[in-house]
């Protein structure tokens, strides 16, 4: 876990609850987004973590099987980049539910994932948002480092 | 002149931090060859271990995806653009 120690990313408690309320709408399915932000920075020796200003959320596309998979398009991905720098930012990461699993990314998870971006998982259990993790590849495409989610009252920078 | 390489946010730690790059490349897999040549840690998130093109990974060549040309085989020829561009999956 000494690795969990070094990654965070800071969100809004404003925006963790928006994540939720995604994966409560979509329940049974998968919900998904992506998450615009800017990376960790250090000015002046000031360290700032990732930190999370604005969600972008988006329709899963996997019509065959929503309840346990979730897909974004790379036309939905061009949209999200183009908005995040339209906002002076990036897309830091993506976020989708688990519905009635628990909030930890699967096997099928890690073999779809990039590296550096973080991924919030949103476990909704019988319909009710539950834990909220947030993760990231780690260089061998081997594992996962869970990363720690601060959850601030409003977002520290605005644009 | 060359064909020019654009590389996605998540790939540019492994890319010195480069936005793009530019190599002289007759097909789309002359100009990955060169990519991952250079930047040898690309290699693992764009291919499979038998060498394929990973399947969240999308390739566009002045726009088109290869998918719908001739795939790696796609000529291209300087001034061309290829555009490395993420699908994100996932699930439980």
């Amino acid at each position: 876990m000494n690795k969990a120690d070094s990654i965070r990313v800071w969100i809004s408690a404003d925006l963790a609850e928006k994540v939720r309320r995604h994966g409560t709408e979509t329940y049974p399915d998968e919900c998904c987004g992506a998450l615009l932000g800017r990376d960790a920075s250090s000015e002046g020796g000031v360290e700032k973590p990732r930190e999370i200003l604005e969600l972008f959320p988006l329709v899963n596309r996997r019509e065959d099987s929503p309840r346990n998979r979730f897909s974004v398009t790379p036309e939905d991905v061009i949209e999200a980049d183009r908005t995040a720098q339209a906002r002076g930012m990036d897309v830091v990461g993506w976020y989708h539910s688990h519905p009635d699993h628990p909030a930890k990314p699967s096997e099928y998870d890690r073999e779809h994932a990039w590296p550096w971006y973080s991924y919030i998982i949103v476990s909704v259990q019988k319909g009710a948002p539950q834990e909220m993790t947030s993760w990231r590849l780690e260089d061998d495409r081997g594992s996962y480092s869970q990363e720690t989610i601060e959850i601030r009252k409003e977002a520290s920078a605005q644009v | 002149m060359a064909v020019k390489v654009l590389i996605p946010t998540p790939l540019r730690p492994h890319a010195d931090g480069r936005a793009a790059a530019e190599f002289p490349a007759k097909t789309v897999a002359e100009a990955l060859v060169q990519l991952t040549s250079e930047f040898a840690d690309l290699k693992r998130h764009l291919f499979t271990e038998e060498g394929r093109l990973r399947s969240f990974v999308n390739v566009y060549v002045n726009g088109e995806d290869i998918r719908y040309l001739a795939q790696e085989n796609t000529p291209t020829k300087d001034g061309d653009t290829i555009n490395i561009i993420p699908s994100i999956a996932g699930g439980s």
